[in-house]
């Protein structure tokens, strides 16, 4: 490629675009699965460790440890762990530990945000403990961990393209491609399918949200009038 | 049993990469490549400081451009570090600046600026108008309670935002041994292109390392720069002090 090589070509989106629609494909299936996975581990762990204030410092500190550790160092540290460095486990469990802090940090804030009140009318209505934390509090919390959620996606889908340095990448296979060759065009075919992919993921997040819990709409309004 | 020898072999390499003197001296030494990063990641920091941190303070003190200010740290998340470094790192005006100093800190630097923003801005915003307008009353004139009332009281939520710049920069500049700059990433993306596990995970312990205290320095100086009345009220507050702070309701 030439130094006076045009910004964008076009032609390279049209006479590529199977591999590049693959890469998005690829994109998505690991954003989706860390962030499912990631919720499906978080919530849990955040009502445990709001209900039981001894395991919120290891809860904690586990999930702050695993969003610490810099993404291209975890993967370098779990592939001789789970054996193949450039697999979808090592990607995945690098991924879902991103989310974990984000996911922990907000349902927990979620939890500690329900009033008092609240929770004596739940116990005096005659719900266990337990109920009223599933049925009551975690409800209560949605807002929270849906907040959460946005950031751990838009975290998430950034990050996947790290995963083109151990053989997956999604549409950072796209970058290491242009950077290899010295060719811009797929660097921002990469950069912009991610922030328009994180867009759309974060406006369906919205859209679920407006779905589970429609009250917060109309509690907003109410207050704001 | 296997797996215990294999796992043991494993250690003992890593321990014989850490104790070979090589890995300690030159150009490519631990030493060296430490110092770069973290020369890297302060210059970023203190250059998103000064932008993210005067930008904010600016639009917190006079309480506009609120939508914009507290919606850039979650808009940049969604952009791949990785595009930005590879694209400045061939862009012909910039890649060989430096000795690719300079393409791995305009990237970091566009990373690092919307947290800080973001952040000044909140921490700005949730100072208390009663104690605004007393600073008022008693004659303070803008510029005082700005230097002197309202950052003091957002210095906690701000130092907050560097923390977290800090982490990602400290995080995404071993990315920038990919492309253009060699520091403590090096020894992993090395490994991983070689199939050296061993080189790999060593440098992967270094950054680990490196990010950890960097975490938990900034954790340490965040609370040292929080005025004492604020510092007790945070302490009764019940919280994990040592994460950052991620929630953001819209």
């Amino acid at each position: 490629m030439g130094t006076a090589q045009p910004f964008f070509q076009w032609s390279y989106v049209s006479s590529q675009w199977s591999q590049i629609r693959d890469d998005l494909v690829q994109h998505i299936a690991l954003s989706l699965l860390a962030l499912a996975i990631g919720l499906a581990i978080s919530v849990p762990l955040a009502l445990l460790a709001w209900r039981f204030r001894v395991i919120r410092f290891p809860v904690f500190g586990v999930a702050s440890a695993l969003y610490i550790i810099p993404s291209l160092a975890l993967f370098a540290i779990l592939g001789p762990i789970t054996g193949y460095v450039a697999s979808y486990p090592t990607a995945e469990f690098a991924l879902v530990g991103y989310t974990l802090l984000i996911l922990i940090w907000n349902t927990v804030a979620g939890l500690d945000a329900v009033s008092a009140e609240t929770r004596d009318a739940a116990k005096a209505m005659g719900y266990s403990p337990l109920a009223a934390l599933v049925r009551v509090d975690l409800p209560l919390a949605l807002p929270y961990v849906f907040a959460g959620l946005r950031i751990a996606a838009a975290t998430v889908i950034g990050l996947v393209t790290v995963t083109a340095l151990i053989g997956l990448g999604g549409l950072g296979q796209q970058i290491t491609y242009g950077f290899n060759i010295d060719f811009y065009t797929p660097i921002i075919v990469g950069l912009v399918l991610s922030v328009v992919l994180a867009a759309v993921v974060d406006l369906v997040i919205v859209g679920m949200q407006r779905l589970a819990i429609p009250w917060t709409r109309s509690a907003r309004r109410a207050r704001e009038t | 049993m296997q797996v215990w020898d294999h796992f043991r072999h494993f250690i003992v390499s890593v321990v014989d990469w850490f104790t070979t003197s090589a890995h300690w001296t030159g150009s490519t030494g631990i030493p060296e490549l430490l110092w770069r990063q973290i020369l890297l990641s302060l210059a970023v920091v203190v250059g998103a400081l000064i932008i993210g941190g005067g930008v904010g303070l600016v639009l917190g003190h006079t309480g506009r451009g609120g939508l914009v200010a507290v919606n850039a740290a979650n808009a940049a998340r969604a952009v791949p570090s990785l595009a930005l470094l590879t694209l400045f790192a061939i862009l012909p005006s910039i890649s060989l600046r430096w000795g690719g100093f300079l393409a791995a800190f305009l990237a970091l630097l566009i990373l690092a600026i919307p947290p800080i923003l973001t952040n000044t801005y909140v921490g700005m915003r949730e100072v208390d108008a009663d104690v605004r307008d007393a600073a008022k009353a008693v004659g303070l004139t803008g510029g005082e309670i700005l230097w002197r009332v309202e950052l003091p009281l957002a210095t906690p939520v701000l130092m907050a935002g560097v923390r977290t710049a800090a982490i990602e920069v400290v995080a995404t500049s071993t990315l920038a041994a990919y492309v253009s700059y060699s520091d403590l990433g090096t020894p992993i993306i090395s490994g991983l292109n070689t199939n050296n596990t061993v080189e790999a995970f060593a440098g992967a312990i270094l950054v680990a390392l490196l990010a950890a205290i960097v975490a938990f320095g900034l954790g340490l100086v965040q609370r040292a720069l929080t005025p004492l009345p604020l510092r007790r009220r945070l302490r009764a507050a019940p919280s994990v002090a040592a994460t950052p702070k991620f929630v953001t309701l819209h």
